[in-house]
């Protein structure tokens, strides 16, 4: 087993297996220098945390390692992302390739406008699934736990539901493809108290099957739920605020015993 | 001694002692004072106004349902047009060529204005080539619907060397396709952006995002659009002067469809029995505008109870 | 430090890359929609270059004069548009100034708290309704109600104030009189609508200034609310005037289409789209040249107060937004 200090930039690597190991030397939107210098391995059958102030690019980088932020005009990433052994910024990738194979789920939930059925089997019938769509739905709802609450009304808007609800929608239409890798990006801003305890409950129980990568403000939420914790800061930079990688390591370490100054004071609540 | 407050309107003002507040406003306003008098006569004039402004649809809808309701029968809508000094008659041809050429033209338009609207919405909402279309159609609304048919005249009549259905029905579609176009575009954009980043997150190229999220989501909007168009392309009457020119003929005869050949329709048969001096073509005039715009208004209800579903 | 990649895809995995029809089929509709972007563009370039390369013979023969000539001799070929193009101008003037008058008092009534919700969309349905009826029907609404209804009036104003180049003539049946006010009840629509979101753009801030300040409901209007959405409302009126130059059938049927020349309110007279429709269908080759002649002149005075139009729209949108 390889252990390396971590330090600025860098992380401890365990030889459990990364799934995506990101390399991020920079990303620019047009001009503007967004996040600089983080390597994030992404460990399998864990969740990784992603915390720091807002405008610390969390978001950035979570969506890097999918090529969403390819949507956005002017997006530039220099740097590489390694998933199934390839770079999936190399210039032969598809990110809709790429997309197929990594689950994500949103702040906000967005639920498309047809029944709940047909939203879970949405990603099913993308890649042409041809088994029994049914029970696949079923068996993501039942992970997801929302098929309690929807069974009987499968064939309802997927928008007639609550705002929890309809965020286990999403991830169940997410992880019905039984995707290897989940993004969450800040899946629960958007929730009340009570909805965001069942989803983090959800999570901790979506860890034995999927590896998850979630964003958070909240870092509470971050120890309890994750694994791993990655720190970000902003710091001032011509332009604008530029986001970058402090430490990342065992979620217990980072919060008891950070290696970085800028580390202890976030934990304590000297900025947010 | 304090010097004398200027008189405010509606104010008693006095001077009293110095250091003295001046005496409470009059707050109450008398409706004859100047000001609230000007206010309450333009408000007259205001209402006035808008009902003269609504005069004339209720006196056309009046004189339709009167003079056309009452020469208004099954008769008339199926017989052929009477020539001259003839009697009775009909416009059934006229109705069924009207279905026929807005028809035509919306299969044209329609599909052409929601593929741009796909491509000004969602490929290249900010390139050079969607700015210029942009002013184009826009421009294109503008284009009096004579010169519609002008064009058509020049661009289908003169080369098949006849009047025809699909003449008037290029004409119809050149109308149609600006507002088909800018209205899909505008539904297009209100699909919000999470609910697209949905689909992409989950693998969709971009023709599957459009197909599957995007138009399904905003088809309530385009459809609206379409009516629209399709309701304004029923009751034009311009363009089909010389391209469809006008016939008292079915379109069917002898077992044969005959599109390539001067084509009746309710608008051009409007215009021509107008102005005829003759009291049956005149009374058919009057039915026919009565079927014409209850079509134009029934498509445009409807066009407008689908907007309102939507919300 | 290696990278090991253990069952990073699952052996549940549903997951697959894009068939290869996935991916032919998104180059596909993409080129298809590029294509019928452009076709569109393309079509305005078409009709300009159609009409304009058929007025060209007309153009080589005629030549200016064209413009200027007032007669319309087709025996002896002597053609001349001068009081057509005088007629749609004066006919869309005369319709802008009642229905673009009537059609901004609308939009004020409509948007400035002076009714409640549901009488609002009554009266709103109606301008749109307005808008919907069929220009032949107008037309004929004309012949058979606003001409006789007119006419006593009109020849009472000839018998008085004959002297007054307006009032010069007597209203026999079709004028110019008729003709614009039915083309009014036409473009008031259009100018209601644009002016009514003009007015809607103002920011309630600049309401709440003006009412602050103690106005009246019309003095906020007049002073503070139609100035702010001035621009925009200028706008309407432009489109407004747009939309009345290239009105056909209800002119064609109401304006008489005789080639005078005149001032009077009730004379008959000529536009450019009328001379159009009425002709068409009738003419020979030679005349055929000359009428593409006369379209290609409505088309560019169409389009440069249709462009004119849509620019002031941009201006005003851009100017309310700061």
């Amino acid at each position: 087993m390889i252990n390396q200090v971590a330090t600025n930039g860098h992380a401890t690597s365990n030889q459990n297996g990364i799934v995506i190991d990101c390399k991020l030397k920079q990303v620019y939107y047009g001009d503007f220098l967004a996040v600089r210098d983080s390597d994030v391995p992404i460990e399998k059958g864990k969740i990784t945390g992603f915390i720091g102030p807002s405008g610390c690019g969390k978001s950035t980088v979570l969506r890097s390692l999918n090529r969403m932020n390819d949507l956005i005009r002017g997006f530039r990433f220099e740097g590489h992302v390694h998933f199934h052994g390839q770079d999936v910024y190399a210039r032969n990738i598809d990110p809709v390739v790429l997309r197929r194979y990594i689950g994500m789920v949103f702040q906000q939930p967005n639920p498309f406008q047809m029944s709940i059925f047909d939203n879970v089997a949405f990603g099913l019938r993308l890649n042409r699934f041809r088994g029994k769509v049914g029970e696949r739905v079923e068996q993501a709802l039942t992970r997801a736990a929302l098929w309690d609450e929807v069974k009987d009304k499968l064939k309802n808007n997927g928008l007639s539901l609550s705002g929890g609800q309809q965020q286990r929608l999403c991830i169940a239409r997410a992880i019905a493809t039984e995707p290897s890798v989940l993004l969450m990006d800040e899946p629960c801003s958007a929730l009340d108290p009570i909805a965001t305890r069942r989803i983090e409950e959800l999570m901790i129980q979506l860890k034995q099957n999927y590896t998850i990568a979630i964003v958070t403000h909240n870092m509470q939420q971050a120890m309890r739920v994750a694994d791993t914790t990655a720190f970000f800061s902003v710091e001032m930079s011509k332009g604008g605020r530029t986001g970058y990688l402090v430490e990342m390591g065992p979620t217990q370490q980072i919060f008891e015993n950070p290696q970085q100054k800028l580390t202890k004071d976030y934990i304590s609540g000297q900025f947010s | 001694m304090s010097p004398a407050l200027p008189a405010v309107e509606g104010r008693a003002v006095q001077a009293t002692g110095a250091g003295a507040l001046p005496a409470a406003p009059r707050l109450r306003r008398s409706p004859w004072e100047t000001r609230a008098l000007r206010s309450t006569l333009l408000t007259a004039g205001a209402w006035l106004a808008a009902i003269v402004a609504s005069v004339p649809l209720f006196s056309v809808l009046y004189m339709l349902i009167v003079r056309g309701g009452s020469r208004l029968s099954w008769e008339v809508l199926v017989e052929l047009p009477p020539a001259g000094f003839e009697m009775g008659g009909g416009f059934g041809n006229a109705i069924v060529g009207t279905l026929v050429m807005v028809g035509l033209g919306a299969l044209i338009s329609v599909p052409v204005g929601i593929a741009g609207a796909v491509f000004l919405a969602e490929l290249g909402p900010n390139s050079s080539l969607a700015a210029a279309v942009r002013f184009a159609a826009k421009t294109l609304t503008g284009l009096p619907s004579i010169l519609a048919g002008v064009f058509a005249y020049a661009s289908v009549v003169l080369v098949t060397g006849t009047y025809s259905a699909p003449a008037g029905a290029v004409a119809l579609a050149v109308l149609m396709v600006p507002t088909v176009l800018l209205t899909a575009e505008e539904a297009m954009k209100m699909v919000p952006r999470i609910t697209k980043d949905a689909a992409y997150g989950l693998g969709c190229t971009r023709s599957q995002v459009i197909w599957k999220i995007v138009l399904p989501t905003a088809m309530p909007g385009i459809l609206t659009g379409v009516m629209l168009a399709v309701a304004r392309a029923a009751g034009e009457t311009a363009p089909l002067l010389f391209t469809a020119l006008f016939s008292s003929y079915w379109l069917v005869e002898h077992g044969a469809v005959g599109l390539m050949r001067p084509t009746a329709s309710l608008a051009v048969l409007i215009y021509n029995f107008a102005g005829m001096p003759f009291e049956n073509q005149i009374e058919l005039a009057w039915a026919a505008s009565l079927v014409l715009v209850m079509i134009v208004l029934f498509i445009n209800i409807a066009s407008r109870l689908l907007g309102r579903r939507r919300a | 430090m290696s990278i090991v990649l253990e069952g990073a895809r699952s052996p549940d995995s549903v997951a697959t890359d894009p068939s290869s029809w996935d991916v032919l089929a998104d180059r596909l509709f993409r080129g298809l929609a590029k294509a019928a972007a452009a076709l569109i563009l393309l079509l305005l370039a078409f009709i300009l270059w159609q009409i304009g390369r058929r007025a060209w013979p007309g153009i080589l023969e005629y030549g200016v004069g064209f413009l200027t000539s007032t007669t319309w001799d087709v025996g002896r070929g002597h053609f001349g548009i001068l009081p057509a193009i005088w007629g749609t101008i004066y006919s869309s003037f005369l319709a802008l100034l009642i229905g673009g008058f009537f059609g901004v008092v609308m939009a004020i009534f409509l948007t400035q708290d002076f009714l409640p919700p549901r009488l609002a969309v009554v009266f709103r349905t109606t301008v749109e309704l307005l808008a919907a009826i069929p220009s032949v029907v107008y037309g004929l609404w004309g012949i058979f109600f606003v001409v006789p209804a007119i006419r006593p009036t009109a020849n009472w104003l000839y018998e008085h104030f004959g002297g007054i180049p307006i009032f010069g003539s007597t209203l026999s049946g079709p004028g110019l009189l008729p003709a614009a006010l039915v083309l009014a009840i036409m473009i008031l629509p259009t100018v209601a609508a644009v002016s009514q979101d003009a007015l809607r753009q103002v920011p309630y801030r600049v309401k709440e200034a003006a009412y602050g300040m103690g106005t009246t409901r019309w003095e906020a209007i007049l002073r503070v609310m139609l100035p702010t959405a001035a621009t925009g409302i200028f706008g309407a009126l432009v489109l407004g005037f747009g939309r009345a130059l290239g009105e056909t059938m209800a002119l064609a049927m109401l304006i008489g289409n005789s080639n005078q020349l005149s001032l009077s309110l009730f004379s008959p007279a000529n536009t450019l789209a009328a001379l159009l429709a009425l002709n068409f269908p009738e003419a020979g080759p030679r005349e055929v040249q000359v009428l593409m002649y006369a379209a290609l002149v409505l088309l560019a005075i169409t389009l440069l107060v249709n462009i004119a139009g849509g620019m002031i729209m941009n201006f005003a949108t851009r100017s309310i937004r700061k």
